[in-house]
């Protein structure tokens, strides 16, 4: 592998990671992120819809009309991520219930368009396979982590592993309540971008 | 890129044909081992509710079908709890309940129960010749999301043996905490009905004690008062006389033979 295709792959792990330098896909974050079963595979079905849309469009790119170019891309992501949630019901039906309506969110997930429209309408289609997986596995890298957290945090589980047994079940942890819902995922995100602006000041926006 | 009008109309109508032959293709030839999915885990849950199973053991299709060899699947008209001769495995409550020719409205309750079907699915479990528990289904809304269960009830037509949901959208750690077996423990040997004959189980605030102290009252949910009020309402709507009520009296008359 080239340098500049490790480039494309691995600078959206810190660099420009989609959620904490370009703030897209903060709504399925907060909402798949309370157990790290269901991350996983929220992670796992947005790396595959963004590589094959991004393989998709790219190889597409130069035969997509550029005035229904945007409404070319989300008819292609929309089938993908319909097929995804239908294999997902099919295969893990359990965990497929609990995504609920975030699989089929996916479609909205601005990572996806803004890489089509970004990068796979520029580039090959071998480079958009890259920057798809690259991008996934950043979007996963902060899914991943912030899920490790709440889960641990307010269930006292990892992987549906007891790791801090709960009062309520004859232990000594406390369950913190906050981090439960949603709304504890954008302390938890908050924290992660202040962290990683700290790490490379160059991320940080100008003021003014 | 400037194309003219034409090729921008192709072209769009060939991704559209291309996308569609995909997705149809991937939802029929996916379609049987959803539905297979879907019933099964329903299943699943009426053997979680019936004390047949416990959460956490691995239940594959054929473990379900061979625990489910003694149970007894039953179609009764709501209203009166008389059986029918409806076919149970071609039935689906839920669908009966949106029908209009095959619904009413309910009236008016806390549970937010929109419709009433006229026929409801309950499972009996059978000892012998005789069912030892009904297992029937329950439904309403708790803080954010309706939350959809069983509830196995003793052969008197009183007594608890278990509850459980297998669908609903409530915080995890929370409300969300209606999964928690531990929780679920404290459900078997309550009793439904007061002495008036109406249904006075239910979820309190703060810890309730044992069955045999409090027949009628369970632990809430910490932090999920909203959640545990919602299950104290099915309840008390799915076991009135909108409910399974009429059913369960015929169940402990041993009528339901």
């Amino acid at each position: 592998m080239t340098a500049a295709s490790t480039k494309t792959l691995l600078d959206p792990l810190f660099e420009s990671n989609p959620i904490a330098l370009q703030v897209l896909g903060i709504c399925s974050a907060l909402a798949v992120t309370t157990k790290l079963e269901t991350a996983l595979v929220m992670c796992l079905a947005v790396i595959s819809v963004l590589a094959l849309s991004n393989v998709s469009i790219s190889l597409l790119r130069n035969f997509i009309p550029g005035n229904v170019r945007i409404i070319v891309q989300l008819t292609i992501i929309a089938s993908l991520v319909i097929m995804t949630d239908q294999v997902l019901k099919a295969y893990i039906y359990e965990i497929s219930k609990q995504l609920s309506v975030f699989v089929g969110l996916i479609i909205t997930n601005c990572i996806i368009m803004g890489r089509a429209e970004a990068y796979a309408m520029q580039n090959g289609p071998l480079d958009s396979l890259l920057d798809g997986i690259g991008n996934g596995l950043g979007y996963s890298a902060i899914l991943m982590a912030t899920a490790f957290l709440r889960e641990l945090l307010a269930q006292g589980t990892v992987f549906g592993a007891v790791v801090l047994p709960k009062v309520h079940d004859g232990g000594w942890y406390n369950p913190n309540g906050l981090l439960g819902i949603s709304a504890g995922a954008f302390f938890i995100i908050g924290l992660f971008i202040w962290a990683l602006r700290s790490w490379k000041t160059d991320q940080v926006e100008p003021e003014g | 890129m400037r194309h003219n009008a034409l090729y921008t109309i192709l072209f769009s109508g060939a991704v559209c044909i291309a996308c569609a032959v995909l997705v149809s293709s991937a939802a029929v030839s996916l379609k049987e081992d959803q539905l297979r999915n879907a019933a099964l885990d329903k299943q699943r849950n009426v053997l979680f509710a019936a004390g047949l199973a416990q959460t956490g053991e691995n239940l594959d299709a054929s473990e379900v079908q061979r625990r489910f060899e003694g149970i007894r699947s039953v179609v009764i008209e709501l209203q009166t709890g008389e059986r029918t001769g409806i076919d149970p495995t071609g039935f689906d409550q839920a669908k009966a309940a949106k029908d209009p020719s095959t619904s009413r409205e309910a009236p008016e309750n806390r549970a937010s129960v929109k419709r009433l079907p006229e026929h409801a699915l309950v499972y009996e479990i059978m000892d012998g010749e005789r069912p030892s528990m009904a297992v029937v289904p329950i439904e309403g809304y708790g803080l954010w999301s309706t939350l959809y269960g069983f509830l196995a009830v003793g052969q008197d037509g009183n007594t608890i043996e278990g509850i459980t949901y297998y669908q609903h959208g409530e915080t995890p750690g929370l409300g969300g905490e209606v999964d928690n077996p531990k929780w679920k423990s404290l459900w078997p040997g309550r009793k439904i009905y007061g002495a008036a004959g109406d249904p006075v189980i239910r979820v309190i605030k703060g810890t309730a004690g044992s069955p045999a102290d409090a027949p009628h009252e369970v632990d809430g949910l910490t932090g999920a008062t909203i959640t545990s009020n919602g299950v104290t309402s099915m309840l008390d709507f799915w076991l009135g006389d909108s409910g399974f009520k009429n059913y369960l009296k015929q169940f402990q008359e041993g009528q339901a033979l």
